[in-house]
Parts: structure tokens; C-alpha cells; sequence
């Protein structure tokens, strides 16, 4: 199950397969148990000719400790993704890039603040579903939509944010590790284009995205 | 006792049979009396047909007609199913090239346009005959605009899941569950004559009946049916604009307005019911479970119904009169926000509608057939409280990627982990009630096992979606249509099955045919795991839902595969299907007759006559225990019905 997870290239994102995997072994342990001793019962308590049941009507002990086992398993595990959620979903500081991001049926905008650092000014750039990042640099999106709601996905970072009509969101951030041309698909419905609404994150080594930065404002 | 029985007779003579006239000493009833009546209802009154099976106040022909109207709308919203399962196995059919399908492309199988057709235009099959046709003609043909060349169109596409969802959930398995088994099983297991309110119970179908006309209607008005996904998600459902469906969603909302009208109604009956009406000494914990799972749910839908009801009627003003709750502008407006919480704080109650019924029913099954008590019959009450209460405060974790708080996410994450605890424990009680048992392999108890080892699934794979870091990855990907599938279709589908075989005999008097039966599980069986299993690896590859063509990704390239043979087992899914509807009909008129109490089990309903008569039982049953009495240690009979007296010499079977 686990190897079909796309290759994940996110600097953040590595604790959520890490998560996955252990909530992985949890669920399959957990089944194996449940089914096992369900196929036990099963066979070993079929009906027989001149076999009674026993009549039993519960057992306090027994629900005390299934219910405390599963309450400390969950609550475990939420103790352990609260760090890994606030980490993923936190605005970021000091981010290296910001690129604003806009969802209109059925294309995702990319606007880049151009040399100012400035969105809303004359020097920005937008382009049609084409993100480029530079690779190991933080990069902050400000996602908004024009529309409707859609919602930014890029599966190889283990990211996916919501993009709301007339609101911008901050919270969503990324570190890509390899260079390399990734999908961006919408994963919320859309309308009739909902199915083929997809862009490219392009993540660049340094030297490469410099020289599309000097490329895009010449001086 | 005495009082109780009397309020049944009242209402059994005023309402239900309309001749008080000839009855007027209703409250000086004595046993005797009391059969007496029953006579007298037999020899003098017969019913119109119109009374007895189209406008019925009785309520186990409500029942009746809610299962019937339940299983019609299953398998339309199964066929639309099919319909775009077919498109997503062969998403890259050709496009129409002046009306006629472009050359050089990938016919559709079986109902597509052949191959030959589309290079040399030469009529090959059945379907390039109709194909001929339909481009030929002159008309705006309904398959030439959505569907050219078998191809879907993505808007025709975006229809049918949504209606797909909307049925499924709202006319299929609520309406069996709560209608169906509700009404047949509550009076029945309480031990009373009808429901409070027959004439409001009548009133209930109907409601349901003109809900699904009206539902129907979308498909034929211009612009096509709602495309908004069943989830409706403002503002792509709030503005005509964004999906250019106009009246087929304005009618979806008011449908769905009929049909929460319906539900209340229905849930206000079953509440009066339960509390008023119980037989003597049937106290709150001797009810059997599926009584108590439904009690629940009635209640959850008086409760959350309104909240839908309120937010669709928001829904119509802003696309009819203009209003802006949940679309805005840069001037201001309303929020997008607003319509998820709004449907969540119903939807997730919802879902539990969805499955505590059937939870109630997999637990009668599972105690009689491993003809034991229920282990932990009270933990299981409380369970089933505890999971409706939780319901209510778990709506959040739909909404983890919306845009909510992110600080929300904590919180509702978890609430919805807690969920597991209840869950838990029901499971394990399952279990602890078929240890020692003498598990007897009736088809309903396959059904029954099959609903909680899918359950299980079902259950376990939530807790992937309540992590919050991991459901960013996998929100809104097949991994949620799984699980989804697996607690719904896996459990209350397969708590259905059973549930129908089990008390077929005490609905139609006969017995469904049990080779078919068994046929029909096990088909089911493997091909619900063929083709939903599956979809959990599609959602960790990051397969969204609700697109019509994955093939445009290319990481999901690998996936098509797969996809072919979900859509293969789908259609055996389908088609199995039609086993249960010949057996169902058939049985009705040649099943093997069946006796009053097939099964041996202790509760009430079985009491009743075969088939059950008007007013249901000669003289009401006094209840002296619990409801799971099997196998009781000194006692020659494995089972002591409720109805049994104390000390009194067994009278197994009847």
C-alpha cells in the first residue's frame, strides 16, 4: 500500500508519510487481529449437533480494557500529529519566495511580485499554470480563487489547500526538494473543467531559476 | 398494563380502521374483548385497494412500500453509477468530429461505436446501428449531446455522480433503513398495534414519493440536473453562472427540502412510538438493539434534518431572489464557508443515520444466529449514544483543507479519533457475542459477519482521514470514496441484505430462496471487495475524485488498469444485484411458506401472527425480559421469547 505514494520531495511533508506508515501498521495490525479472531470464533463456535451455547452476557473487565486501549491508541496518535499539523499549516516565516496563486475555472493563475517584492505592482508577472521554485528554498503561496472553490493539490509535496473566493489563505508553504516537473492538480469540484484543471510546479536548481528570473524582468 | 392496552385500542379503532361507530366501549376492553375484535376486523372490513396498498395507514405496508420504493431507487442510482464507472475504465473515446466520432481514437467497448466504424463508417455491431442513427438524425438527440460516442460529456459526468450520491444517500439507504425497517419493525418490537400517528406516517411516504418525482423531473429540464456534487459546495452550486445548471438544482434543493419534510415527519412518529407505546413491561432496556439504533437515529434526524433544510432554503434564495449567503464579492457578501458548515453539522450526523441502523440490525442477527445474549448489552446502548453524540462535534474534519482554522483542525481531529473508542467497542462486542456461541451459517448471519469485517475496513481506514496531517494528502481522493463505500455500502448494504432475508417470512409470509440467496452474498461479497478495495490504492496514489478523466494526469497513467477492472467488478456488483430482485419477487408469491417463528428468535415481532394481521397481535404481548434469551442454562428450549411468563412451561416454537 505504502509503495504507491508518489515520490514525496517536500522538506516538511516527510512526517506525513512517516505518520501514514505508522497509522499503516496500526490499521493492518489491528485488522489482522479483529478478522483472525473473528475466523476463529467462526470455525470453533459453529453450530454442532448436541453443542449448547454458553450463556454469557458481557464482561465488565473485558470493556474496560478494549476501551481504554483504543482511547489510548487514538489519543497517541493525535498527540503525535498535532506538531506535524501545526508545522504543515502554519504561515511561514520568512518564506524565500511568495507567489500568489489564483484558481479560475479551470486554470491556476501564478503571479510573481517581480524585482520589487511587491504583489498588486506593475513589474508582476502571471503566468497560466506554470509555477517555477527554485529547489531548498522556502516558498510561501497566497492562495485565492476568483470563482468558485478549488482546491491547489500537489500530491508529490503532500500538500493541498482549499482556494476560497475573494480570500486569501497564507498557510500554505513548501521546501521541494528535487528538481523536476510536477502535476498540480484541482482536487475540489469546479464545474464542468473540474477534470483537466491542471498546473506544473517546475522546481529549478538555483542557477537554472535565476536564469529564467533574469529571463522574465531583463534589467 | 391495563391503560397501555387500551390507548392501543383507541387508536387501533379510530385511526387505523375507521369504525369506532360500531365500538363505542373502547376503554372497557378485556382480553376476551380483545380477540373478539380481531374478528371482527377479519369478517367485516375488508379494505379498497386503494386503502390497503397505495394510501395505507397500516404501518407495515408503509414499510413495505418504503423497502420497494428504497430498492427501485437503488438501482437507478446503481446504474448511474455504472454509467460513469464505463467512462472512467475508457476515459479517452473519441470526440465528435462533424458529427461523427473523430477518427483515430479508442472506441468505446461494447456500447461505443466500433472501430470499423469510425475509420471506414461501416455499421459493425448493435451499437454502431443506434450510433447511425443518432448522428443521421436531424434532432438534438439526448446521447449525441451527453454522451457522443459513449464518451460523457464532463458536465453529463459531474450529473451523474451527483445524482448518484444524492440517491444513494437520501433515497435509497435512508428510506430503507429508517422508513422501511423502521416502520416494520418498531410496533412490531415494542409490541403495539401501529405507530402513534398513522395517518403522519402515510403522510411520510408520500412526502418521500413526491421528494423523488420531483428529483426525477431534474433530469429532463434544460441545463440538466444538479452537477455540484452531493455536498452542493457554494458558490459552484449558489450561482447558475459557475456550472450552467439552472432549474435541475433548484429542484435537487427543493426535492431535498420535501424529503428532510419527509424524514421529520417520520423520525417525530417513531420518537412518540418508542416512548409511549411499548408493551407492558418492555422497559428501555429490554428493547431489542435495532429498536434502540433507531430510536437514535430518529432523533438524530429531528435534529439534524433542519439544519439541512435551513441552509438548502438559503440555497434557493441566493439563486432565485438574489441574496449572497454563501457567495461574495469584493464589496462584501456572504461566505463560501458558511454552506460547508451548515451541510456538515447535518452531514456528519448524517452518516450516522446512515449506519447505526444497520449496526441494530447486524447485532439481532448476530445474537440469534450465534444463539447467545448480546455481550455487553448495555455497553452497546451506550456506544450507540456516545457515537450519535459525537456525531455533532466531528463535522470539522470535513473541513480540514476548506480554509477553516487551521487550530479548528486540533480540535475536530481529536473528536473524531474519540469516535473509534465507541466503534470499538461495538466490534468487540460483536465478537464477544459469537464466542461460545453455536454460530449457525444462515444467510442473514453471512451478511451480518460480512457487515463487520467491512465495517472494520471501513472504520479502521477513518482513522487515516481524522489524522489531519495525513488526510491533506488524501483528502478529496479515491481513498475518501473507500471508505465512504466501505461503511456504507459494506455496512448498512450488507445490514440491508440481511435484514430483508431475516424478516422476509414476517413481511410476505414466505421464505426468500436460500440458494439464491447464498448465491447472491457471495457474488456480492467479492465483487463489493473487487471493486472498492481497490480504490484505497487509487487514493494513496493521489487519484482525485470526481474527475471524468484520470488518463489527462500523468501520474495517474499507471492507474488505468486498475480502474478497468474497479469498473469490470462494478458491473458483476450491478448485475448480482438483479439475483436479489428476482428472488425478492418471486419469493413474495412461491417462496416456501413460512411459520410463525422460523428462526427461533426471542423477540416480539415473531409473536405476531404469519402474516401479520391488522392490528398485529391478537392480545398484547406482556413482556417479562430482555430481549437476547438464548441458550439459558437449565432451560430445555435454546431461546425464551420476551413474551414468555415466568414459570410458565416453554413453549418453544409456537
Amino acid at each position: 500500500m505504502l509503495g504507491w505514494l508518489p515520490e514525496n520531495i517536500s522538506e516538511y511533508a516527510q512526517g506525513v508519510d512517516k505518520l501514514f506508515a505508522l497509522i499503516y501498521w496500526i490499521t493492518v495490525v489491528a485488522f489482522v487481529l479483529v478478522i483472525g479472531t473473528l475466523i476463529v470464533f467462526l470455525i470453533k463456535y459453529r453450530h454442532r449437533a448436541g453443542h449448547r451455547a454458553e450463556y454469557i452476557e458481557g464482561s465488565t473487565k473485558l470493556e474496560i480494557i478494549w476501551t481504554a486501549v483504543t482511547t489510548v491508541i487514538v489519543f497517541g496518535l493525535a498527540m503525535l500529529s498535532f506538531p506535524e499539523w501545526n508545522n504543515l499549516k502554519s504561515p511561514a516565516e520568512n518564506p524565500d519566495y511568495v507567489v500568489q496563486v489564483r484558481g479560475e475555472q479551470f486554470n491556476w493563475y501564478m503571479i510573481y511580485p517581480g524585482p520589487d517584492n511587491e504583489l498588486g505592482t506593475e513589474d508582476d508577472l502571471e503566468l497560466e499554470n506554470e509555477l517555477y521554485v527554485p529547489e531548498d528554498k522556502l516558498v510561501q503561496i497566497l492562495l485565492t480563487s476568483k470563482d468558485v472553490i478549488h482546491s491547489f493539490f500537489i500530491p508529490n509535496l503532500r500538500q493541498k489547500q482549499d482556494a476560497l473566493p475573494n480570500q486569501t489563505i497564507d498557510t500554505l508553504k513548501f521546501q521541494a526538494r528535487e528538481p523536476g516537473r510536477y502535476e498540480i492538480p484541482c482536487a475540489e469540484l469546479c464545474g464542468f473543467g473540474h477534470s483537466g484543471m491542471l498546473g506544473y510546479l517546475i522546481v529549478q536548481t538555483q542557477e537554472e531559476y535565476d536564469a529564467w528570473v533574469a529571463e522574465q524582468w531583463p534589467e | 398494563m391495563q391503560e397501555n392496552e387500551n390507548i392501543s385500542h383507541e387508536h387501533d379503532d379510530d385511526e387505523q380502521h375507521e369504525h369506532a361507530h360500531d365500538d363505542n366501549d373502547t376503554m372497557e376492553h378485556t382480553h376476551e374483548h380483545d380477540n373478539d375484535e380481531q374478528h371482527d376486523h377479519a369478517d367485516h372490513h375488508e379494505e379498497s385497494f386503494i386503502r390497503k396498498y397505495i394510501f395505507s395507514l397500516d404501518h407495515k405496508m408503509i414499510g413495505k412500500q418504503f423497502l420497494i420504493y428504497g430498492l427501485i431507487m437503488l438501482f437507478v442510482g446503481g446504474g448511474l453509477a455504472l454509467l460513469f464507472r464505463w467512462q472512467l475504465a475508457y476515459p479517452e473515446t473519441p470526440e465528435l468530429e462533424g458529427g461523427k466520432p473523430a477518427k483515430a481514437a479508442k472506441p468505446l467497448p461494447i456500447i461505443g461505436p466500433s472501430q470499423k466504424y469510425i475509420d471506414d463508417g461501416e455499421v459493425v455491431t448493435g451499437a454502431d446501428k443506434m450510433w447511425e442513427r443518432i448522428y443521421d438524425s436531424d434532432k438534438e438527440e439526448f446521447l449525441e449531446v451527453n454522451m457522443p460516442s459513449g464518451l460523457i460529456e464532463p458536465h453529463f459526468y459531474n450529473m451523474l455522480f451527483t445524482m448518484h450520491a444524492t440517491i444513494m444517500v437520501f433515497f435509497v439507504v435512508v428510506p430503507i433503513l429508517v422508513g422501511a425497517f423502521g416502520n416494520f419493525l418498531i410496533p412490531l418490537m415494542i409490541g403495539t398495534r401501529d405507530m402513534a400517528f398513522p395517518v403522519l406516517n402515510m403522510l411520510s411516504f408520500w412526502l418521500a414519493v413526491l421528494a423523488a418525482v420531483i428529483m426525477a423531473a431534474g433530469f429532463f429540464v434544460p441545463g440538466g440536473h444538479a452537477s455540484a456534487g452531493w455536498t452542493g459546495y457554494a458558490p459552484l452550486s449558489a450561482d447558475p453562472q459557475w456550472t450552467g445548471v439552472g432549474w435541475g438544482l433548484n429542484l435537487w434543493a427543493i426535492s431535498l427540502l420535501i424529503q428532510g419534510f419527509s424524514s421529520l415527519v417520520g423520525s417525530i412518529n417513531y420518537i412518540t412510538t418508542i416512548i409511549n407505546m411499548r408493551a407492558p413491561g418492555m422497559t428501555f432496556l429490554r428493547l431489542p438493539l435495532v429498536i434502540w439504533s433507531l430510536f437514535i437515529v430518529a432523533i438524530l434526524l429531528l435534529l439534524a434534518f433542519p439544519v439541512l433544510s435551513s441552509a438548502l432554503a438559503l440555497l434557493i434564495f441566493d439563486r432565485l431572489a438574489g441574496t449572497t449567503f454563501f457567495t461574495s464579492t469584493a464589496e462584501g457578501g456572504g461566505s463560501s464557508l458558511l454552506w460547508q458548515h451548515l451541510f456538515w453539522f447535518f452531514g456528519h450526523p448524517e452518516v450516522y443515520i446512515l449506519i447505526l441502523p444497520g449496526m441494530g440490525i447486524a447485532s439481532e442477527l448476530i445474537a440469534v444466529n450465534s444463539r447467545k445474549p448480546i455481550f455487553g448489552y448495555r455497553s452497546m446502548v451506550y456506544a450507540m449514544i456516545a457515537i450519535a453524540f459525537l456525531g455533532w462535534v466531528v463535522w470539522g474534519h470535513h473541513m480540514f483543507q476548506s480554509g477553516m482554522r487551521p487550530g479548528m483542525g486540533a480540535f475536530f481531529m481529536t473528536t473524531t479519533m474519540l469516535i473509534a473508542v465507541p466503534s470499538a467497542i461495538k466490534t468487540f462486542n460483536w465478537l464477544g457475542t459469537m464466542f461460545r456461541g453455536s454460530i449457525r451459517f444462515t444467510t442473514p448471519m453471512l451478511h451480518a459477519i460480512a457487515f463487520v469485517s467491512m465495517f472494520v475496513i471501513g472504520g479502521l481506514s477513518g482513522i487515516y482521514m481524522a489524522n489531519t496531517p495525513v488526510d491533506i494528502y488524501i483528502h478529496d481522493t479515491y481513498y475518501i470514496v473507500a471508505h465512504i463505500h466501505y461503511v456504507v455500502f459494506g455496512g448498512s448494504l450488507f445490514a440491508i441484505f440481511g435484514g430483508i432475508i431475516f424478516w422476509f417470512p414476517k413481511m410476505y409470509g414466505r421464505y426468500m430462496n436460500d440458494t439464491l440467496s447464498k448465491i447472491h452474498f457471495w457474488l456480492t461479497f467479492i465483487a463489493f471487495n473487487c471493486t472498492f478495495f481497490p480504490m484505497h490504492i487509487l487514493g494513496v496514489g493521489g487519484h482525485m475524485r470526481r474527475i471524468s478523466n484520470p488518463m489527462q494526469y500523468e501520474y495517474l497513467q499507471t492507474f488505468e488498469g486498475m480502474n478497468i477492472f474497479i469498473t469490470m467488478s462494478a458491473f458483476t456488483l450491478g448485475f448480482v444485484q438483479l439475483i436479489l430482485v428476482f428472488n425478492f419477487v418471486w419469493s413474495i408469491y412461491r417462496g416456501k411458506v413460512a411459520e410463525k417463528n422460523p428462526w427461533n428468535v426471542t423477540t416480539l415481532e415473531w409473536e405476531a401472527p404469519t402474516p401479520v394481521p391488522h392490528g398485529n397481535f391478537a392480545q398484547i404481548p406482556t413482556v417479562y425480559r430482555g430481549p437476547y434469551e438464548y441458550s439459558v442454562p437449565g432451560e430445555e428450549s435454546d431461546f425464551i421469547p420476551q413474551a414468555q411468563p415466568e414459570h410458565a412451561p416453554a413453549s418453544a416454537g409456537d
